[in-house]
Protein backbone atom coordinates (compact mmCIF):
# COMPACT_ATOMS: atom_id res chain seq x y z
CA UNK A 1 0.00 0.00 0.00
CA UNK A 2 1.15 3.26 -0.70
CA UNK A 3 1.71 6.26 1.99
CA UNK A 4 -1.56 6.74 3.67
CA UNK A 5 -3.10 9.86 3.17
CA UNK A 6 -5.01 11.99 5.43
CA UNK A 7 -8.40 12.52 3.66
CA UNK A 8 -8.25 9.12 2.22
CA UNK A 9 -7.76 7.73 5.97
CA UNK A 10 -10.45 9.53 7.30
CA UNK A 11 -13.13 8.94 4.82
CA UNK A 12 -12.59 5.51 3.45
CA UNK A 13 -13.85 3.49 6.27
CA UNK A 14 -17.26 5.71 6.22
CA UNK A 15 -19.05 3.95 2.67
CA UNK A 16 -15.26 2.21 1.46
CA UNK A 17 -14.30 0.23 3.96
CA UNK A 18 -17.07 0.76 6.77
CA UNK A 19 -16.08 -1.65 9.53
CA UNK A 20 -19.65 -3.05 10.10
CA UNK A 21 -20.95 -3.01 6.55
CA UNK A 22 -17.95 -4.78 5.21
CA UNK A 23 -15.49 -6.54 7.43
CA UNK A 24 -18.37 -7.05 9.74
CA UNK A 25 -17.17 -6.36 12.84
CA UNK A 26 -18.88 -4.61 16.22
CA UNK A 27 -22.09 -6.34 15.11
CA UNK A 28 -23.42 -7.07 18.74
CA UNK A 29 -23.53 -3.27 19.92
CA UNK A 30 -25.39 -2.64 16.36
CA UNK A 31 -27.76 -4.91 17.50
CA UNK A 32 -28.23 -4.12 21.11
CA UNK A 33 -28.19 -0.14 21.42
CA UNK A 34 -29.98 1.09 18.21
CA UNK A 35 -33.20 1.14 19.29
CA UNK A 36 -33.38 4.61 19.54
CA UNK A 37 -31.38 7.60 18.00
CA UNK A 38 -29.74 9.33 20.74
CA UNK A 39 -28.83 6.19 22.89
CA UNK A 40 -27.20 5.24 18.89
CA UNK A 41 -25.18 8.53 19.34
CA UNK A 42 -23.76 8.68 22.64
CA UNK A 43 -22.88 4.99 21.59
CA UNK A 44 -21.18 6.43 18.49
CA UNK A 45 -19.48 8.92 20.21
CA UNK A 46 -17.92 6.83 22.66
CA UNK A 47 -16.75 4.35 20.13
CA UNK A 48 -14.92 7.18 18.15
CA UNK A 49 -13.53 8.44 21.52
CA UNK A 50 -12.12 4.94 22.36
CA UNK A 51 -10.88 3.86 18.54
CA UNK A 52 -9.56 7.57 18.09
CA UNK A 53 -7.37 7.54 21.18
CA UNK A 54 -6.39 3.85 21.67
CA UNK A 55 -5.13 3.89 18.00
CA UNK A 56 -3.31 7.00 19.33
CA UNK A 57 -1.88 5.55 22.07
CA UNK A 58 -1.28 2.35 20.70
CA UNK A 59 0.59 4.09 18.09
CA UNK A 60 2.85 6.41 20.13
CA UNK A 61 4.49 3.26 22.24
CA UNK A 62 4.17 0.97 19.12
CA UNK A 63 8.29 0.87 18.65
CA UNK A 64 8.60 0.04 22.49
CA UNK A 65 5.51 -2.81 22.81
CA UNK A 66 7.06 -5.93 23.15
CA UNK A 67 5.18 -8.49 20.43
CA UNK A 68 4.94 -11.03 22.79
CA UNK A 69 2.54 -9.03 24.94
CA UNK A 70 1.26 -6.31 22.30
CA UNK A 71 -2.47 -7.89 22.39
CA UNK A 72 -2.51 -7.50 26.28
CA UNK A 73 -0.77 -4.35 25.37
CA UNK A 74 -3.62 -3.13 23.07
CA UNK A 75 -6.31 -4.34 25.16
CA UNK A 76 -5.06 -2.65 28.65
CA UNK A 77 -5.21 0.70 27.43
CA UNK A 78 -8.79 -0.16 25.35
CA UNK A 79 -9.92 -0.71 28.57
CA UNK A 80 -8.60 2.30 30.68
CA UNK A 81 -10.04 4.40 28.00
CA UNK A 82 -13.53 2.36 28.02
CA UNK A 83 -13.75 2.73 31.91
CA UNK A 84 -13.04 6.40 31.63
CA UNK A 85 -15.97 7.09 29.02
CA UNK A 86 -18.06 4.98 31.59
CA UNK A 87 -16.99 7.45 34.24
CA UNK A 88 -17.76 10.25 32.14
CA UNK A 89 -21.19 8.98 31.25
CA UNK A 90 -21.68 7.94 34.60
CA UNK A 91 -21.46 11.71 35.68
CA UNK A 92 -22.43 13.76 32.70
CA UNK A 93 -25.08 11.65 30.75
CA UNK A 94 -26.46 9.41 33.64
CA UNK A 95 -30.00 8.52 31.92
CA UNK A 96 -28.15 7.80 28.88
CA UNK A 97 -25.57 5.63 30.82
CA UNK A 98 -28.16 3.82 32.31
CA UNK A 99 -30.16 2.98 29.17
CA UNK A 100 -26.44 1.75 27.38
CA UNK A 101 -25.80 -0.15 30.65
CA UNK A 102 -23.39 -2.41 30.28
CA UNK A 103 -22.93 -1.87 26.34
CA UNK A 104 -20.58 0.48 27.38
CA UNK A 105 -18.06 -1.74 29.17
CA UNK A 106 -18.37 -4.19 26.31
CA UNK A 107 -16.72 -1.41 23.97
CA UNK A 108 -13.44 -3.24 25.17
CA UNK A 109 -14.25 -6.50 23.68
CA UNK A 110 -15.43 -4.65 19.90
CA UNK A 111 -13.84 -5.87 17.43
CA UNK A 112 -13.07 -2.50 15.55
CA UNK A 113 -11.15 -0.88 18.08
CA UNK A 114 -8.87 -3.99 18.51
CA UNK A 115 -8.80 -4.65 15.00
CA UNK A 116 -7.38 -0.92 14.29
CA UNK A 117 -5.00 -0.56 16.93
CA UNK A 118 -3.35 -4.17 15.78
CA UNK A 119 -4.13 -3.45 11.98
CA UNK A 120 -3.28 0.16 11.30
CA UNK A 121 -1.59 1.84 14.35
CA UNK A 122 0.51 -0.86 14.82
CA UNK A 123 2.38 0.18 11.81
CA UNK A 124 1.44 3.85 11.42
CA UNK A 125 2.10 7.39 12.86
CA UNK A 126 0.26 8.48 15.85
CA UNK A 127 -0.90 11.12 13.59
CA UNK A 128 -2.58 8.98 10.94
CA UNK A 129 -3.28 6.33 14.20
CA UNK A 130 -5.58 8.68 15.38
CA UNK A 131 -7.84 10.39 12.11
CA UNK A 132 -7.78 6.64 11.29
CA UNK A 133 -9.57 5.79 14.61
CA UNK A 134 -11.34 9.04 14.43
CA UNK A 135 -12.70 7.66 10.40
CA UNK A 136 -13.41 4.09 11.89
CA UNK A 137 -15.62 5.34 14.54
CA UNK A 138 -17.48 7.45 12.35
CA UNK A 139 -18.17 4.47 10.01
CA UNK A 140 -19.23 2.62 13.03
CA UNK A 141 -21.67 5.87 14.09
CA UNK A 142 -23.12 6.01 10.49
CA UNK A 143 -24.37 2.40 10.29
CA UNK A 144 -25.48 2.74 13.99
CA UNK A 145 -27.29 6.04 13.00
CA UNK A 146 -28.56 4.76 10.40
CA UNK A 147 -30.16 1.53 11.88
CA UNK A 148 -30.98 3.42 14.75
CA UNK A 149 -32.99 6.16 12.44
CA UNK A 150 -35.58 3.00 11.04
CA UNK A 151 -36.12 0.89 14.40
CA UNK A 152 -37.05 3.89 16.09
CA UNK A 153 -39.27 5.24 12.93
CA UNK A 154 -40.76 2.78 12.54
CA UNK A 155 -40.58 1.02 15.93
CA UNK A 156 -41.92 3.99 18.11
CA UNK A 157 -42.81 6.42 15.79
CA UNK A 158 -39.97 8.86 16.81
CA UNK A 159 -36.80 10.41 15.81
CA UNK A 160 -34.68 11.26 18.60
CA UNK A 161 -37.68 11.11 20.74
CA UNK A 162 -39.68 13.72 18.34
CA UNK A 163 -42.55 12.19 17.19
CA UNK A 164 -43.04 12.04 13.17
CA UNK A 165 -45.55 9.12 12.95
CA UNK A 166 -48.79 9.49 15.71
CA UNK A 167 -49.05 5.96 17.31
CA UNK A 168 -52.15 4.30 18.09
CA UNK A 169 -52.16 4.26 21.58
CA UNK A 170 -51.29 8.02 21.45
CA UNK A 171 -54.23 8.45 19.48
CA UNK A 172 -52.92 8.49 15.81
CA UNK A 173 -53.11 6.26 12.89
CA UNK A 174 -49.55 4.43 13.06
CA UNK A 175 -49.53 1.12 15.05
CA UNK A 176 -45.83 0.07 15.74
CA UNK A 177 -43.51 -2.29 14.62
CA UNK A 178 -42.73 -4.08 17.49
CA UNK A 179 -40.22 -6.46 15.86
CA UNK A 180 -38.05 -2.80 14.81
CA UNK A 181 -38.04 -2.68 18.93
CA UNK A 182 -35.85 -5.93 19.23
CA UNK A 183 -32.07 -7.27 18.64
CA UNK A 184 -33.12 -9.03 15.42
CA UNK A 185 -34.61 -6.29 13.38
CA UNK A 186 -31.15 -4.73 13.23
CA UNK A 187 -29.95 -7.28 11.60
CA UNK A 188 -32.60 -7.41 8.74
CA UNK A 189 -31.45 -3.77 8.61
CA UNK A 190 -28.00 -3.67 8.40
CA UNK A 191 -28.23 -6.84 5.50
CA UNK A 192 -30.24 -4.24 3.72
CA UNK A 193 -27.02 -1.20 4.28
CA UNK A 194 -24.66 -3.76 3.21
CA UNK A 195 -26.51 -4.56 0.19
CA UNK A 196 -27.51 -0.99 -0.82
CA UNK A 197 -23.60 -0.10 -0.08
CA UNK A 198 -22.40 -3.16 -2.46
CA UNK A 199 -24.96 -2.10 -5.25
CA UNK A 200 -23.16 1.44 -5.20
CA UNK A 201 -19.94 0.03 -5.02
CA UNK A 202 -19.63 -3.43 -7.25
CA UNK A 203 -16.18 -3.65 -6.26
CA UNK A 204 -17.22 -4.74 -2.20
CA UNK A 205 -18.90 -8.20 -3.40
CA UNK A 206 -17.06 -11.06 -2.67
CA UNK A 207 -16.69 -13.55 -4.86
CA UNK A 208 -17.62 -16.62 -4.00
CA UNK A 209 -15.57 -19.61 -2.24
CA UNK A 210 -16.69 -22.48 -4.43
CA UNK A 211 -19.61 -22.88 -7.01
CA UNK A 212 -22.37 -25.27 -6.74
CA UNK A 213 -23.74 -26.69 -9.92
CA UNK A 214 -27.37 -26.29 -10.64
CA UNK A 215 -29.21 -29.45 -9.76
CA UNK A 216 -26.66 -31.35 -8.16
CA UNK A 217 -27.99 -34.63 -6.78
CA UNK A 218 -27.47 -35.61 -3.21
CA UNK A 219 -25.03 -38.71 -3.64
CA UNK A 220 -22.66 -36.52 -5.75
CA UNK A 221 -22.87 -33.63 -3.33
CA UNK A 222 -20.98 -36.10 -1.41
CA UNK B 1 14.76 -3.53 17.73
CA UNK B 2 11.98 -6.60 17.76
CA UNK B 3 15.20 -8.57 19.78
CA UNK B 4 15.75 -5.79 22.58
CA UNK B 5 12.01 -5.70 22.46
CA UNK B 6 11.37 -9.29 23.36
CA UNK B 7 13.81 -9.83 26.48
CA UNK B 8 12.05 -9.99 29.62
CA UNK B 9 13.41 -7.18 31.36
CA UNK B 10 11.77 -5.30 28.31
CA UNK B 11 8.46 -6.82 28.43
CA UNK B 12 8.23 -6.49 32.22
CA UNK B 13 9.41 -3.23 32.41
CA UNK B 14 7.13 -2.16 29.81
CA UNK B 15 3.82 -3.85 30.99
CA UNK B 16 4.60 -2.40 35.08
CA UNK B 17 5.04 1.23 33.41
CA UNK B 18 1.44 0.38 31.17
CA UNK B 19 -0.15 -0.56 34.32
CA UNK B 20 0.83 2.19 36.42
CA UNK B 21 -0.11 5.19 34.04
CA UNK B 22 -3.53 3.16 32.52
CA UNK B 23 -4.34 2.69 36.54
CA UNK B 24 -3.22 6.43 37.44
CA UNK B 25 -5.74 8.06 34.50
CA UNK B 26 -8.73 5.28 35.70
CA UNK B 27 -8.64 6.10 39.17
CA UNK B 28 -7.81 9.44 38.68
CA UNK B 29 -10.89 9.90 36.53
CA UNK B 30 -13.04 7.37 38.67
CA UNK B 31 -11.75 9.97 41.76
CA UNK B 32 -12.86 12.95 40.11
CA UNK B 33 -16.42 12.36 39.23
CA UNK B 34 -17.23 10.56 41.87
CA UNK B 35 -19.12 13.14 43.45
CA UNK B 36 -21.09 14.42 40.46
CA UNK B 37 -21.94 10.71 39.65
CA UNK B 38 -23.76 10.05 43.31
CA UNK B 39 -25.24 13.50 42.97
CA UNK B 40 -26.88 11.89 39.73
CA UNK B 41 -27.97 8.13 41.88
CA UNK B 42 -29.38 10.57 44.69
CA UNK B 43 -31.12 12.20 42.44
CA UNK B 44 -32.72 9.66 40.15
CA UNK B 45 -33.29 7.87 43.42
CA UNK B 46 -35.40 10.89 44.77
CA UNK B 47 -36.88 11.63 41.14
CA UNK B 48 -38.17 7.70 41.39
CA UNK B 49 -39.77 8.33 45.02
CA UNK B 50 -41.16 11.45 43.19
CA UNK B 51 -42.82 9.89 40.24
CA UNK B 52 -44.16 6.70 42.82
CA UNK B 53 -46.26 8.72 44.82
CA UNK B 54 -47.17 11.09 41.64
CA UNK B 55 -45.73 14.13 42.49
CA UNK B 56 -43.59 14.06 39.61
CA UNK B 57 -43.96 16.31 36.48
CA UNK B 58 -40.85 16.06 33.70
CA UNK B 59 -38.71 19.53 34.03
CA UNK B 60 -39.79 19.84 37.76
CA UNK B 61 -36.96 20.84 39.97
CA UNK B 62 -36.59 17.47 42.01
CA UNK B 63 -34.90 18.84 45.08
CA UNK B 64 -37.64 21.32 45.40
CA UNK B 65 -40.52 18.74 45.05
CA UNK B 66 -38.58 16.33 47.23
CA UNK B 67 -39.21 18.99 50.30
CA UNK B 68 -42.70 17.54 50.59
CA UNK B 69 -41.15 14.25 51.49
CA UNK B 70 -39.90 13.35 55.15
CA UNK B 71 -37.20 10.10 54.90
CA UNK B 72 -37.62 7.96 58.12
CA UNK B 73 -35.52 4.76 59.01
CA UNK B 74 -38.24 2.27 60.52
CA UNK B 75 -37.59 -0.80 62.43
CA UNK B 76 -39.17 -3.56 60.39
CA UNK B 77 -39.52 -5.83 63.40
CA UNK B 78 -41.49 -3.60 65.60
CA UNK B 79 -43.10 -0.65 62.57
CA UNK B 80 -41.47 1.57 65.13
CA UNK B 81 -39.74 4.61 63.74
CA UNK B 82 -35.65 5.31 65.32
CA UNK B 83 -33.29 7.87 65.34
CA UNK B 84 -30.19 5.49 64.95
CA UNK B 85 -29.61 6.03 61.83
CA UNK B 86 -29.99 9.49 59.66
CA UNK B 87 -32.05 8.79 57.29
CA UNK B 88 -30.91 10.82 53.89
CA UNK B 89 -27.86 8.62 54.09
CA UNK B 90 -28.85 5.40 55.33
CA UNK B 91 -29.46 2.42 52.97
CA UNK B 92 -31.23 -0.80 53.96
CA UNK B 93 -30.53 -2.10 50.20
CA UNK B 94 -26.53 -1.74 51.65
CA UNK B 95 -27.33 -2.87 55.41
CA UNK B 96 -28.58 -6.04 54.11
CA UNK B 97 -24.62 -7.37 53.35
CA UNK B 98 -23.78 -6.57 56.95
CA UNK B 99 -24.63 -9.38 59.12
CA UNK B 100 -25.00 -6.97 62.15
CA UNK B 101 -27.42 -5.30 60.70
CA UNK B 102 -29.45 -7.63 58.78
CA UNK B 103 -30.21 -11.72 59.28
CA UNK B 104 -30.40 -14.79 56.60
CA UNK B 105 -33.92 -15.67 55.77
CA UNK B 106 -34.20 -19.15 55.38
CA UNK B 107 -36.38 -21.47 53.27
CA UNK B 108 -40.23 -20.95 53.40
CA UNK B 109 -39.52 -17.10 54.61
CA UNK B 110 -37.40 -16.19 51.56
CA UNK B 111 -40.58 -15.77 49.52
CA UNK B 112 -39.26 -12.62 47.53
CA UNK B 113 -35.55 -14.88 46.91
CA UNK B 114 -33.53 -12.48 48.68
CA UNK B 115 -31.63 -14.76 50.94
CA UNK B 116 -30.67 -11.80 53.44
CA UNK B 117 -33.02 -8.77 54.86
CA UNK B 118 -32.18 -5.33 56.52
CA UNK B 119 -33.19 -5.02 60.17
CA UNK B 120 -33.62 -1.24 59.57
CA UNK B 121 -35.34 0.16 56.38
CA UNK B 122 -35.76 3.39 55.03
CA UNK B 123 -39.50 4.60 54.28
CA UNK B 124 -40.83 8.38 52.98
CA UNK B 125 -43.38 9.99 53.95
CA UNK B 126 -45.33 12.34 52.22
CA UNK B 127 -46.63 15.66 53.63
CA UNK B 128 -47.45 15.62 57.09
CA UNK B 129 -44.79 13.64 58.63
CA UNK B 130 -47.61 13.02 61.68
CA UNK B 131 -50.51 12.33 59.62
CA UNK B 132 -48.69 11.56 56.22
CA UNK B 133 -50.65 11.53 53.05
CA UNK B 134 -48.78 8.82 51.19
CA UNK B 135 -46.40 6.44 52.44
CA UNK B 136 -43.45 5.01 50.19
CA UNK B 137 -41.44 1.55 50.92
CA UNK B 138 -38.56 0.23 49.27
CA UNK B 139 -39.86 -3.43 47.22
CA UNK B 140 -37.08 -5.49 45.84
CA UNK B 141 -37.05 -9.39 45.07
CA UNK B 142 -36.44 -12.04 42.12
CA UNK B 143 -37.98 -11.03 39.09
CA UNK B 144 -36.97 -13.92 36.15
CA UNK B 145 -33.30 -12.79 35.70
CA UNK B 146 -32.65 -10.95 38.67
CA UNK B 147 -33.07 -8.62 41.40
CA UNK B 148 -36.19 -6.00 40.62
CA UNK B 149 -36.32 -3.30 43.42
CA UNK B 150 -38.54 -0.08 43.39
CA UNK B 151 -40.77 1.75 45.57
CA UNK B 152 -44.38 1.11 46.10
CA UNK B 153 -46.39 4.28 47.32
CA UNK B 154 -49.26 3.39 49.39
CA UNK B 155 -51.87 6.37 50.80
CA UNK B 156 -52.11 7.41 54.58
CA UNK B 157 -54.71 4.45 55.89
CA UNK B 158 -51.92 1.82 54.69
CA UNK B 159 -53.73 -0.05 52.50
CA UNK B 160 -54.40 2.20 49.16
CA UNK B 161 -51.88 1.57 46.81
CA UNK B 162 -50.85 4.58 45.05
CA UNK B 163 -48.57 3.72 42.94
CA UNK B 164 -45.82 1.31 42.16
CA UNK B 165 -42.50 1.65 40.00
CA UNK B 166 -39.32 -0.38 39.05
CA UNK B 167 -36.14 1.46 39.07
CA UNK B 168 -33.36 -1.37 38.28
CA UNK B 169 -34.93 -4.96 36.75
CA UNK B 170 -33.20 -6.91 33.90
CA UNK B 171 -36.21 -8.48 33.08
CA UNK B 172 -37.16 -9.33 29.12
CA UNK B 173 -37.21 -6.03 27.12
CA UNK B 174 -41.22 -6.23 25.46
CA UNK B 175 -42.30 -8.62 28.25
CA UNK B 176 -41.39 -9.29 31.49
CA UNK B 177 -40.04 -5.40 31.47
CA UNK B 178 -43.27 -3.80 30.92
CA UNK B 179 -43.18 -3.75 34.60
CA UNK B 180 -41.52 -0.39 33.77
CA UNK B 181 -44.62 1.08 31.34
CA UNK B 182 -46.91 3.98 32.41
CA UNK B 183 -49.75 1.82 31.15
CA UNK B 184 -49.05 -1.33 33.36
CA UNK B 185 -48.45 0.58 36.64
CA UNK B 186 -51.84 2.86 35.89
CA UNK B 187 -53.46 -0.64 36.97
CA UNK B 188 -52.62 -0.39 40.41
CA UNK B 189 -53.84 2.91 41.40
CA UNK B 190 -56.70 2.55 44.06
CA UNK B 191 -55.48 -1.36 44.60
CA UNK B 192 -56.18 -2.47 48.08
CA UNK B 193 -53.03 -4.34 49.88
CA UNK B 194 -55.36 -6.11 52.54
CA UNK B 195 -58.75 -7.10 52.31
CA UNK B 196 -60.08 -7.29 55.84
CA UNK B 197 -58.55 -4.54 58.10
CA UNK B 198 -57.00 -6.84 60.50
CA UNK B 199 -55.13 -9.65 57.87
CA UNK B 200 -51.71 -9.45 58.43
CA UNK B 201 -50.79 -11.37 55.27
CA UNK B 202 -51.23 -9.23 52.31
CA UNK B 203 -53.74 -9.99 49.45
CA UNK B 204 -52.85 -8.60 46.63
CA UNK B 205 -51.68 -10.43 43.76
CA UNK B 206 -51.45 -10.75 39.76
CA UNK B 207 -53.61 -12.60 38.30
CA UNK B 208 -54.10 -13.92 34.83
CA UNK B 209 -57.53 -12.87 32.85
CA UNK B 210 -58.71 -9.65 34.12
CA UNK B 211 -58.68 -8.66 37.66
CA UNK B 212 -61.88 -8.90 39.20
CA UNK B 213 -61.03 -7.34 43.10
CA UNK B 214 -59.56 -4.98 44.73
CA UNK B 215 -56.73 -6.09 45.53
CA UNK B 216 -56.28 -8.11 42.46
CA UNK B 217 -53.78 -6.61 39.54
CA UNK B 218 -53.91 -7.78 36.02
CA UNK B 219 -50.04 -9.72 35.38
CA UNK B 220 -48.23 -9.26 32.55
CA UNK B 221 -49.14 -11.10 29.35
CA UNK B 222 -46.29 -13.58 28.58
CA UNK B 223 -44.15 -12.55 31.54
CA UNK B 224 -45.25 -15.76 34.26
CA UNK B 225 -41.72 -15.28 36.11
CA UNK B 226 -41.89 -11.77 36.45
CA UNK B 227 -45.71 -11.41 37.61
CA UNK B 228 -45.02 -14.07 40.34
CA UNK B 229 -41.84 -12.37 41.49
CA UNK B 230 -43.84 -9.10 41.49
CA UNK B 231 -46.35 -10.70 43.56
CA UNK B 232 -43.97 -12.68 45.78
CA UNK B 233 -41.90 -9.41 46.84
CA UNK B 234 -45.02 -7.58 47.99
CA UNK B 235 -46.29 -10.26 49.78
CA UNK B 236 -43.09 -10.33 51.62
CA UNK B 237 -42.60 -6.95 51.91
CA UNK B 238 -46.13 -5.80 52.74
CA UNK B 239 -46.07 -8.98 55.50
CA UNK B 240 -45.48 -9.52 58.22
CA UNK B 241 -41.30 -9.84 57.73
CA UNK B 242 -41.43 -6.64 56.39
CA UNK B 243 -42.93 -3.65 56.11
CA UNK B 244 -46.50 -5.47 57.45
CA UNK B 245 -45.68 -4.05 61.44
CA UNK B 246 -45.53 -0.39 60.07
CA UNK B 247 -48.27 -0.34 57.83
CA UNK B 248 -50.26 -1.67 60.67
CA UNK B 249 -50.06 1.29 62.61
CA UNK B 250 -51.90 3.33 59.89
CA UNK B 251 -54.19 0.58 59.04
CA UNK B 252 -56.67 0.91 62.11
CA UNK B 253 -58.96 3.60 60.73
CA UNK B 254 -59.92 1.45 57.69
CA UNK B 255 -62.60 1.58 55.72
CA UNK B 256 -64.13 -1.62 55.89
CA UNK B 257 -67.35 -1.37 53.43
CA UNK B 258 -65.53 1.04 50.79
CA UNK B 259 -63.14 -2.77 49.95
CA UNK B 260 -65.74 -4.81 49.79
CA UNK B 261 -68.55 -2.86 47.64
CA UNK B 262 -66.09 -1.94 45.27
CA UNK B 263 -64.86 -5.60 44.60
CA UNK B 264 -67.77 -6.16 42.94
CA UNK B 265 -68.21 -3.23 40.33
CA UNK B 266 -64.54 -3.25 38.91
CA UNK B 267 -63.72 -5.35 36.02
CA UNK B 268 -60.95 -4.29 33.71
CA UNK B 269 -60.37 -5.30 30.47
CA UNK B 270 -57.23 -8.18 29.63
Amino acid sequence: MSEPNAKSVLTTPIFKNNPIALQILGICSALAVTSSMSVSLVMSLAVIFVTAFSNFFVSLIRHHIPSSIRIIVQMTIIASLVIVVDQILKAYAYEMSKQLSVFVGLIITNCIVMGRAEGFAMTNSPGMSLLDGIGNGIGYGFILMTVGFFRELFGSGTVFGLTVFETVSNGGWYLPNGLMLLPPSAFFIIGLIIWVLRAINPEQIEENEFEMKANSQPKEAV
Amino acid sequence: MAQSNNSIKKILTVAFALCIVCSIIVSTAAVALRSKQQLNQELDRKTNILKVADLYEPGDDVAEEFQKVTPKVVDLRTGEYTDEFDPSSYSGFEAARDPAQSRTLSGEKDIAGLSRQENYSTVYLVGDPQDPDQLIVPIRGQGLWGLMRGYLAVEGNGNTIVGITYYSHSETPGLGAKVDTTQWKSKWEGKKIYSESDDVEPDIELVKGGATKKTEVDALSGATLTSNGVTDMLEFWLGPEGFGPFLAKFRSGIDQEAVNTASADETEGV
